[in-house]
């Protein structure tokens, strides 16, 4: 049901009939994929039974019940990850095997019973039940169906349900596919998994209580933040927490190993499928939030180095680094307490990222509640997860002896490489980001980090690191030689020495070199697969026939690097962005990168919970119009906040950006105009590695179940 | 080498405690208010600011910090790029504050003289003196959070008030113009 004119008696009445939507009224459907991705949402909105009834209306008697029953569901959630957190952590020690046993039944009940609380909590806010406090301080009737779900997770304590929600998915994962695991080590990691998420849900449950009630409820709630009103933040949360949650996984089976004393060759077959999950969602995470930052915040920027953002970089960088350095533990059985440490590393920096930015400790653009009585309870909770966990770490790592070695030049000494890079760049990250506020506390000084000096330090350390991730997939392990890799990738250093300097002469030596890596890392990865199916050495079947028997792993591997490539030509290129602020009056044009925009018309139109005043502009090249925009200034009612909705064309290559900034007093529309080259392809190199980890996951090699299957087939054989 | 490398393996435990530490203590400030971390405040007020020596554009000199020694008046110096977007909004407020005789000093952050002057012809030139900071250093010396970025500077050539973001006519009325009378 989706009551329009939702009221406090409503709310608490089963008796809704269908009511018209203001959504319904025809619109008139954009030119552009996201606005035509945004139209669909709507449309959503409007999906009813086959009855005319919504699906819902079976549990609208039910409708006061309902959060209680998650409240119920949550407190039972933090009773199951205690007790699987303690059953998993000590039964193994004890050599019960039955209590070993109770721990994924425990995880899978532990998983339901937050699912449970989730549901409720999304169906409070899809039926705008303001006596949750939550719905109303963060939901409106007004707003469309997709963003009063979205908007269950748009504010800290709904968000924090999430997070828990996402953890206890991978705990149940772990319970339903890890099978083929030691029957001690599954319990021990499903242990370590329960105990964070009982501390979580502690906290979630005791003083973040997305549950609370408000009586007597209002009659509308606050509304949904009109710039979280978008599909790309209403799944920018979900992807970005999979990702950061996912890493819970890796360290688990770090703990478990520490606990154990014992890691080996199948420890890095059992953490790599989970470390390349989560890193896969988290690049798709910041790649959104990059992507939803690029086209709603009105003036093109993409990245600015903010503590949220550097938050989510930093364990994507150390969970970069795990991804590498878990192939050597698999295959050398080498670099296994770094590994370790990566690990236990990759999820604190995810703790530690998501809930200091909650506390408020960080200055930053990115507004959560800032509560420091919270703060308080986190700040224990990450103390006693990840004090504990070094500290553990600290006691048993030297037990780990690595039993591999290998020569400085080889894909070991290559990864090796990688992780210093990686992680040099992690660190500088991270002292920019946490040295404002120490400094002030340690030495009483003040100082503002920003843009200039991560531009500054992170660029130097990038550049070798590219150039080296084009060669180090193409050493073999233990003893390598240059001369054979170089050999192999003479026309993809050539090509990029050309471009560096075509384009030094042309623009300048940053934007030139950035272009040169990306062109350089793209066509190594390239022409390893080529030199692998023997391309044009032979008949071309027999390279295809090599094509379809090489492992898809392989693949993964080439496209993560040929996506990391593009993502660096997208970000050289804009560099060579231009952009320009000019008032127009209707019928006036301007000339920018090229092109003449003409002001036809600015006119008035409907929006579903906001009234829009549209600008329509004309691109024309050498007098041919080719392209008409449609930048928006948007004002919601409930909020009364105006927001400016971005028009943007893309041919794959480069960005017409249109704002319609403002109207100005004196008449006509301020608009800031932009062409950005190759914007896109920062998106689409984010876009690329994904991809590349996901066809990686589905490598028969890492798929969770393959071992087990294996051990299947033997008796039939036998 | 067995203990040394054992220490080594305490490294992450004695970071992590010294972060923990540091974050407890900001939070208890925090609770107490004595610690706003949301507040931008500027290193440089109160001080004067750090040495460089920035050249010009165009054949023009550029300036440096003994140039803002001591000014007749009090002045300000404006960051400012031609890639920055605020910075075109905020030059109409820049160009009246140049006609009522407030001397702007400009320092173009990370830019190329060709885009400057473009940049200058489209929106109006403000300024009294250019430097160009082409590689970026002196504005971290001096804190720069981003473009573009306002410095006001007293006539004993000491930083008195920095705005950060695009200057309007509010922040004009608010808080400059009573700065402006209280140090000329």
């Amino acid at each position: 049901m989706t009551p329009t004119k939702g009221t406090a008696l409503r709310t608490l009445k089963a008796s809704d009939g269908p009511v018209p939507n203001a959504a319904a009224k025809p619109r008139r459907v954009g030119h552009r994929p996201i606005r035509s991705l945004k139209n669909g949402f709507q449309r959503l909105s409007l999906w009813r039974g086959s009855k005319g009834q919504s699906p819902l209306a079976l549990l609208d008697g039910h409708r006061p019940m309902i959060p209680e029953l998650g409240h119920f569901a949550l407190a039972l959630a933090v009773a199951l990850a205690f007790a699987q957190g303690v059953i998993g952590v000590f039964a193994p020690g004890l050599r019960d095997a039955r209590a070993m046993r109770a721990a994924p039944a425990l995880a899978l009940s532990h998983f339901l019973a937050i699912g449970a609380a989730f549901l409720a909590l999304i169906y409070a806010g899809m039926v705008s039940d303001f006596t949750v406090e939550n719905v109303a301080n963060f939901s409106s009737s007004l707003v469309p169906l997709i963003y009063r779900i979205s908007g269950t997770w748009g504010n800290h304590d709904g968000s924090m349900i999430l997070w828990c929600f996402i953890l206890s998915l991978c705990g149940a994962t772990v319970a339903s596919f890890g099978g083929n695991l030691p029957a001690s080590l599954r319990a021990r990691v499903l242990g370590v998994l329960g105990l964070v998420s009982g501390g979580f849900l502690l906290f979630t449950l005791t003083v973040s209580d997305p549950f609370t009630r408000l009586w007597p409820p209002p009659l509308d709630g606050a509304g949904v933040n009109p710039i979280l009103q978008d599909p790309g933040l209403a799944f920018h949360p979900p992807v970005l927490y999979t990702g950061y949650v996912g890493f819970s996984v890796a360290f688990a089976f770090a703990i478990a190993a520490l606990i154990e004393g014992r890691l080996d060759a199948a420890w890095g077959r059992w953490v790599r499928p989970w470390a390349l999950l989560s890193w896969c969602f988290l690049t798709s995470g910041i790649a959104l939030g990059s992507w939803w930052s690029y086209y709603t915040l009105g003036w093109g920027g993409y990245w600015f180095w903010d503590p949220v953002e550097n938050a989510a970089l930093l364990p994507w960088l150390s969970g970069t680094a795990l991804l590498h350095c878990a192939i050597v533990v698999e295959k050398r059985e080498a670099l296994k307490a770094w590994t370790v440490l990566l690990a236990i590393a990759t999820f604190s920096f995810s703790l530690s990222g998501t809930f200091l930015v909650r506390s408020g400790i960080l200055n930053s653009v990115h507004s959560f509640a800032a509560a420091p009585d919270q703060g308080l309870f986190i700040l224990v909770l990450l103390a006693v997860t990840i004090g504990g966990s070094l500290l553990l770490f600290a006691i048993r790592a030297p037990v780990l002896a690595a039993t591999g070695i290998f020569a400085p030049l080889s894909r070991e000494s290559a990864l090796v490489l990688n992780n210093i890079f990686l992680c040099s760049i992690a660190a500088v990250v991270f002292t920019g980001t946490l040295y404002p506020p120490f400094a002030d506390l340690l030495f009483g000084i003040q100082l503002s980090v920003g843009a200039p000096f991560f531009n500054q330090t992170v660029l130097p350390l990038t550049a070798p690191l590219i150039l080296a991730m084009a060669i180090g997939p193409l050493l073999p392990w233990k003893r390598a030689a240059l001369r054979p890799a170089l050999e192999r990738i003479w026309l993809a250093a050539v090509v990029a020495i050309v471009v560096f300097l075509v384009m030094t002469l042309r623009s300048n030596a940053v934007t030139a070199l950035g272009l040169a890596c990306g062109v350089w890392v793209v066509l190594s990865a390239m022409s390893d697969i080529a030199e692998r199916i023997k391309l044009f050495r032979g008949p071309i079947g027999a390279s295809l026939s090599r094509l379809r028997a090489l492992p898809r792993a392989a693949f993964g591997a080439a496209l993560g690097h040929i996506g990391f490539g593009v993502m660096v030509l997208g970000i050289a290129g804009m560099t060579l962005a231009s952009q320009k602020v000019v008032v127009l009056n209707p019928g006036q044009s301007t000339e920018l990168g090229g092109y003449t925009w003409t002001l036809n018309d600015i006119h008035d139109a409907p929006g579903p919970n906001y009234t829009q005043r549209v600008a329509d502009l004309t691109l024309s090249e050498g007098g041919k119009p080719f392209l008409t925009l449609h930048p928006s200034r948007r004002f919601f009612t409930v909020q009364k906040v105006i927001t400016n909705d971005a028009a943007i064309h893309t041919n794959g290559f480069q960005d017409i950006y249109a704002v319609f900034a403002d109207e100005p007093a004196g008449g006509g529309a301020e608009l800031r105009l932009n062409r950005h080259p190759l914007a896109p392809e920062i998106w689409f190199g984010g876009l690329i590695m994904a991809f590349g980890g996901f066809l990686s996951l589905s490598d028969r090699r890492l798929r969770v179940g393959a071992p087990a299957r294996r051990k299947a087939s033997k008796p039939v054989l036998a | 080498m067995t203990n040394r490398r054992r220490l080594l393996f305490g490294v992450p435990l004695f970071v992590a405690v010294a972060s923990g530490a540091g974050f407890y203590t900001i939070l208890r400030r925090m609770q107490s208010q004595t610690y706003d971390p949301h507040a931008l405040p500027s290193p440089l007020i109160g001080h004067r600011p750090p040495a460089f020596n920035l050249p010009g554009v165009a054949n023009q000199a550029g300036f440096s910090n003994i140039d803002l020694a001591a000014p007749p008046r009090p002045m300000l110096v404006n960051w400012f790029a031609s890639w920055c977007q605020p910075c075109m909004e905020e030059a109409p407020t820049l160009v009246e504050l140049a006609k009522i005789g407030i001397p702007i000093w400009g320092i173009a952050y990370q830019d190329t003289p060709a885009a400057i002057a473009t940049y200058l012809g489209l929106y109006g030139n403000p300024f009294t003196r250019i430097a160009t900071d082409s590689s970026g250093l002196t504005a971290i010396n001096w804190g720069v959070y981003g473009v573009p970025e306002t410095y006001l500077i007293d006539r004993q050539g000491i930083v008195r008030w920095r705005w950060a973001g695009a200057l309007n006519d509010a922040v004009l009325a608010q808080q400059l113009d009573p700065l402006l009378d209280q140090y000329s």
